[in-house]
């Protein structure tokens, strides 16, 4: 009965754990060694220590794409969550048709971003875009131009199609945060002759503290999944001035074949990470903790 | 202050009709512009090329053609891609499903030296930036000799999403009381039973929610998809767009037409299933 019992949960992990080994965790630190070597993906790797890393470091399309994400990073942090959080609060009071205005934001959310990048790469075409073209209409030419072919524009016009898909995922969880708020709190500071304002600067907000360290996290994440609109929409171009790490690396590592040095860039991209989930980490354990406190 | 002084010169009720009004107004424009690249996409695929020439996007349509999207199907091939999609999709579903809710029954309900390790192994996993596995994937692919298959994609969406599915379970599996789990055993259930007969009943909840969720993604994958899969009579539907570009460039007509064919799966999901879809967001969040 207990050697029973010893057994049986690695009767249960064994199968999902071999092949949790074979898939994630050794190819995971596979690439830290592939990095560390010339490799065309037939020949063996061969060992050239630092070499890719040196070249990376003084490749410019390198710092063009470790801008781009910080980009990326920058307008999800400030445009969908101030978006999303403004949509959640207005959402949640009770408006005639709440529940399908809801459902028409975030639908988006479902779309691949394939699909939205697609469809955003017509939006942007110079001529029978429905951006430029409504721009004319309405006697705004001077702002029409080629979004997408502009190096200034370009990687804006990229992150806002992000943009579009992300809001409605940020104001879901600002939603299912709002519903843990005690409404008689609210009620109660309105009896008082707090202001809207004053009642979501000092009661919502800091209440929504621990959802909007879950939605910054969530959206820091989000922002480093740029490949698909990027690769679809311009890959890259014009003069790698949209490039973004993910598809800098995809294109050395599957289509110019250098993958050693293709790994040295997904070895950046993890560090990146790395310091998002520490956070993300850090949150769960504070909100265990506090859990414990309050029960 | 301004409010309550307006709502007491014209009577609650009243103010609360008017400010629900204006807000009512305000989210209605709103959500108009911001569904407006769906909808425009929608009527520029069932226009003729010729009517959008000549009179523009915001004119009133000549005639409606489901043209756009026949020559997308047929021509571009996006029949075959959606196929595929099904093809790939519903295997890794149902092994991510069925491997991690035996991740999920394993950790939560035993206590064995390791437990932690393997709850932290499958949250790193789920946090893991894809990017670092693309490579040495590829390579593996090749050396099991199921690169550029069918199988080879369906293993790493199963595998790479046991990360976020075993987080998932497990963290819904410990809420049941693993006195259930002692009473069968006196009873003389078989560990397997127990895990069969009482825990995947009483999971049904987040599976639902969790295979709506996990249905989405795997269906939306592009990367794994382009690295893996060569042929395009195997490629998925959104692999598949990446080469309709490449046929159509700027024929936008078509181009929109299959984008909206790809987005069709899923659209339905979300129409049918919006209740899991939601449940596993927020659950995921471990709120």
């Amino acid at each position: 009965m207990k050697r029973d019992k010893f057994f049986s949960p690695w009767l249960f992990l064994i199968l999902p754990l071999l092949l949790y080994a074979i898939w994630v965790v050794i190819p995971a630190f596979y690439t830290f060694f592939l990095s560390l070597t010339r490799y065309d993906g037939l020949l063996s790797p061969e060992f050239i220590g630092l070499a890719n890393y040196e070249r990376l470091f003084s490749h410019d399309t390198f710092y063009i794409s470790l801008l781009n994400n910080l980009r990326w990073v920058v307008v999800f942090l400030i445009v969908p969550v101030t978006m999303g959080l403004f949509l959640a609060i207005l959402l949640s009071k009770k408006i005639p048709g709440a529940r399908l205005f809801k459902a028409l934001i975030y639908s988006p959310m479902v779309l691949a971003p394939v699909v939205i990048g697609l469809i955003w790469t017509w939006i942007y075409s110079p001529r029978s875009g429905l951006l430029n073209h409504t721009l004319t209409l309405v006697g705004l030419q001077t702002l029409t131009r080629g979004w997408l072919s502009d190096p200034d524009i370009a990687i804006y016009a990229i992150i806002f199609a992000g943009v579009w898909r992300h809001t409605g995922y940020v104001m879901l969880i600002y939603l299912a945060g709002l519903t843990s708020i005690p409404p008689d709190l609210i009620e109660a500071a309105r009896i008082d002759g707090a202001s809207a304002w004053q009642r979501f600067r000092h009661i919502i907000f800091p209440l929504l503290k621990p959802t909007t360290t879950i939605v910054i996290v969530i959206t820091m994440i989000e922002s480093l999944r740029s490949f698909d609109f990027v690769n679809i929409m311009t890959d890259g171009g014009p003069f790698r001035q949209t490039e973004v790490l993910a598809n800098f690396m995809y294109k050395e590592a599957f289509a110019r074949y250098n993958m050693g040095y293709g790994a040295s860039i997904a070895v950046i991209l993890f560090l990146i990470m790395v310091i998002f989930i520490f956070i993300y980490v850090i949150q769960r354990r504070e909100e265990y903790g506090g859990g414990e406190k309050v029960v | 202050m301004f409010n309550t002084t307006i709502a007491n010169l014209i009577g609650l009720s009243w103010w609360k009709k008017v400010s629900t009004a204006i807000m009512f107004i305000a989210v209605l424009l709103f959500v108009l512009v911001w569904i407006l690249p769906l909808v425009g996409a929608i009527f520029t695929a069932l226009r003729p090329l010729q009517d959008l020439r000549a009179h523009g996007f915001w004119s009133i349509p000549q005639e409606f053609t489901l043209e756009n999207f026949a020559v997308a199907w047929d021509l571009g091939n996006l029949n075959t891609y959606l196929k595929n999609s099904f093809i790939i999709t519903i295997p890794s579903l149902l092994g991510t499903l069925t491997l991690s809710s035996l991740v999920g029954f394993a950790v939560s309900q035993y206590k064995f030296r390791g437990n932690m390790f393997v709850y932290l192994l499958f949250l790193s996993g789920m946090l893991l930036p894809f990017q670092i596995l693309l490579i040495p994937v590829f390579t593996l692919s090749n050396y099991l000799g199921i690169y550029n298959t069918y199988l080879g994609l369906i293993m790493i969406h199963i595998v790479f999403q046991m990360g976020f599915c075993s987080f998932f379970l497990t963290n819904f599996m410990s809420t049941i009381p693993s006195q259930l789990a002692e009473a069968a055993r006196i009873d003389g259930c078989s560990e397997f039973k127990i895990f069969y007969k009482i825990f995947l009943p009483l999971t049904k909840p987040a599976l639902a929610a969790l295979g709506t969720l996990q249905f989405t993604w795997i269906f939306n994958d592009y990367i794994w998809a382009l690295v893996l899969i060569r042929s395009d009579s195997l490629k998925p539907v959104t692999a598949g767009l990446a080469t309709l570009q490449g046929q159509y460039t700027t024929d936008w007509g078509v181009l929109v037409a299959g984008s909206l064919l790809a987005a069709i799966p899923t659209i339905i999901v979300f129409i049918l299933l919006q209740k899991y879809f939601i449940k596993g967001l927020t659950m995921g969040m471990g709120k």
